[in-house]
């Protein structure tokens, strides 16, 4: 298929296909983080600025290899000691990220929508690193290449996602990535931390609520555990951490449930003791690791489609 | 109207081809524990596996055989519009110290090769690379020869040479199209 999208901000509009080409050519991207020399020239020329206005080390760090691995060169603009601090709106920003002229812009934002705000406003193009609550499309497609790598075509695989869905950009964009591959997708945690509307039914295709997680992770294909925001729980939303933990929280005992060596997945940092247990996160179902690996080959891939000059209709 | 079409090469001269190249490839460099055969995708590798075949028969070896997609070192990324999708290369062996033979299946500009020339590079020092394609249609933009060549055609820039394998396309057979007008 011909690749034809300028920006990278959610999934929820991709087609089957668009997520195919960048599966396939992340493998292509896997092969040459595989090599004695660790880098292709596609994007030799082009500035990446990398523009994190809420703090991330591993995403971040995550885009900056696999923009150096492509001969990019590399620009961060991060919020402490930026102008943002300083009191600039993010329109002023935008104004300035315009005028150094990078080619690829990539975001994360503290405010849902941000990055559409920006890649209206720009001529370079704009990849969602994280917005809010809204989506993060690269931790989405990483972990549909991760699973794929691992269960093969994911047509009729059920996949746990448990924990706090509310607040979870990393949720929704998983969603979105895997369910146009033929998964489905079972829900689990405190209905307190489940977005209303789906609590009461009215999810998504493919898609269901299941409360209690033992029952979801019976027979389960997979299991991703999200990560415990503890920074937007304010709102009374948990008793104590302690009771998520005993109810919610990953053991041994609760990942034997799923089929014979279904994998674990976390999108990082693990809160160890309390979604997850230490036991599990490094145990022999645990891809974590390969989710860290595998997520700068998507980068790269999104990265390098992402170069090419749209043809403008006359 | 009709597109005017010559075959340039039969299923037969295509096999005659590909077993011609098989020997002289392994007439020029005897030293068969240090060749390797490197096709470019997304036709040249099934030449590739065409001739590690023929030499496997003839000389009872079984040469390494790599494929390579050489899309992100094309020179003209940019200008192409949309990036194509990428696949994946296969390379498994180290190309130190081999003679490599890259295969394509037609030989025109000279710019897929420079391209192959730079990604083989990346996966360490081979001793040589040699090149061999089905076709040489001339049009050269680099400085690049073939040392195995399978048929040479004199072409109009205005023509396609067109690489039907079996593999992909169930039939084996190269013709020569001329290119529909262009209507400016």
């Amino acid at each position: 298929m011909k690749w034809s999208r300028r920006h990278v901000l959610e999934l929820n509009d991709w087609r089957r296909e668009e997520i195919e080409a960048v599966l396939e050519t992340t493998g292509a991207m896997v092969e040459i983080l595989k090599r004695p020399i660790r880098k292709a020239p596609p994007l030799r020329g082009k500035t990446v600025i990398l523009f994190f206005a809420e703090s991330s080390t591993r995403t971040r760090v995550s885009f900056e290899l696999a923009a150096k691995a492509l001969s990019a060169d590399v620009t961060n603009i991060t919020v402490s000691g930026s102008s943002v601090e300083k009191g600039e709106t993010l329109y002023d920003t935008v104004r300035t990220l315009q005028a150094l002229g990078g080619d690829i812009i990539v975001m994360r934002h503290a405010s849902s929508g941000a990055p559409y705000f920006v890649a209206d406003r720009i001529d370079a193009a704009v990849i969602n690193a994280g917005d809010g609550w809204h989506a993060h499309p690269t931790q989405g497609l990483l972990d549909a290449y991760t699973l794929r790598g691992a269960l093969g075509d994911l047509a009729g695989k059920r996949i746990v996602i448990v924990g706090d869905v509310l607040h979870s950009r990393v949720a929704r964009s998983d969603i979105n990535a895997l369910a146009p591959l033929g998964a489905t997708i079972t829900l689990s945690g405190p209905p307190t931390l489940m977005p209303t509307a789906w609590r009461r039914g009215a999810l998504p295709p493919c898609v269901t609520y299941e409360p209690d997680l033992d029952r979801a992770l019976d027979s389960a294909d997979a299991v991703i555990a999200l990560r415990l925001q503890k920074e937007r729980q304010e709102g009374g939303l948990l008793p104590s951490l302690r009771e998520y933990s005993r109810v919610w929280g990953l053991t041994e005992k609760r990942v034997s449930r799923m089929r014979p060596n279904a994998p674990v997945m976390h999108p990082g940092p693990m809160n160890e003791g309390v979604e997850i247990d230490a036991v599990v996160a490094h145990g022999a179902r645990s891809l974590v690791e390969r989710q860290v690996t595998n997520g700068v080959a998507v980068r790269m891939a999104l990265l390098y489609l992402l170069t090419g000059t749209p043809v403008e209709a006359a | 109207m009709a597109t005017p079409r010559t075959v340039l090469l039969s299923a037969d001269d295509v096999r005659r081809a590909i077993s011609r190249i098989a020997h002289e490839i392994v007439e020029r460099d005897r030293d068969l524990s240090a060749l390797a055969i490197v096709g470019i995708r997304a036709r040249g590798d099934i030449l590739a596996t065409r001739i590690r075949d023929a030499i496997a028969t003839y000389e009872n070896t079984q040469l390494p055989l790599g494929s390579l997609d050489i899309t992100l070192y094309r020179d003209d990324l940019t200008r192409i519009g949309y990036a194509p999708v990428v696949h994946e290369s296969a390379l498994e062996f180290s190309v130190d110290d081999k003679v490599v033979v890259l295969v394509d299946d037609v030989l025109f500009t000279g710019r897929t090769i420079r391209a192959a020339m730079d990604a083989l590079i990346d996966y360490g020092r081979p001793r040589a690379i040699r090149l061999a394609v089905l076709v040489d249609r001339g049009h050269r933009e680099l400085p690049i020869r073939a040392d195995f060549v399978g048929k040479n055609v004199p072409t109009k820039a205005t023509e396609d040479v067109q690489v039907h394998l079996v593999e992909v396309d169930g039939r084996d057979e190269v013709e020569l199209v001329a290119r529909e007008a262009v209507i400016a």
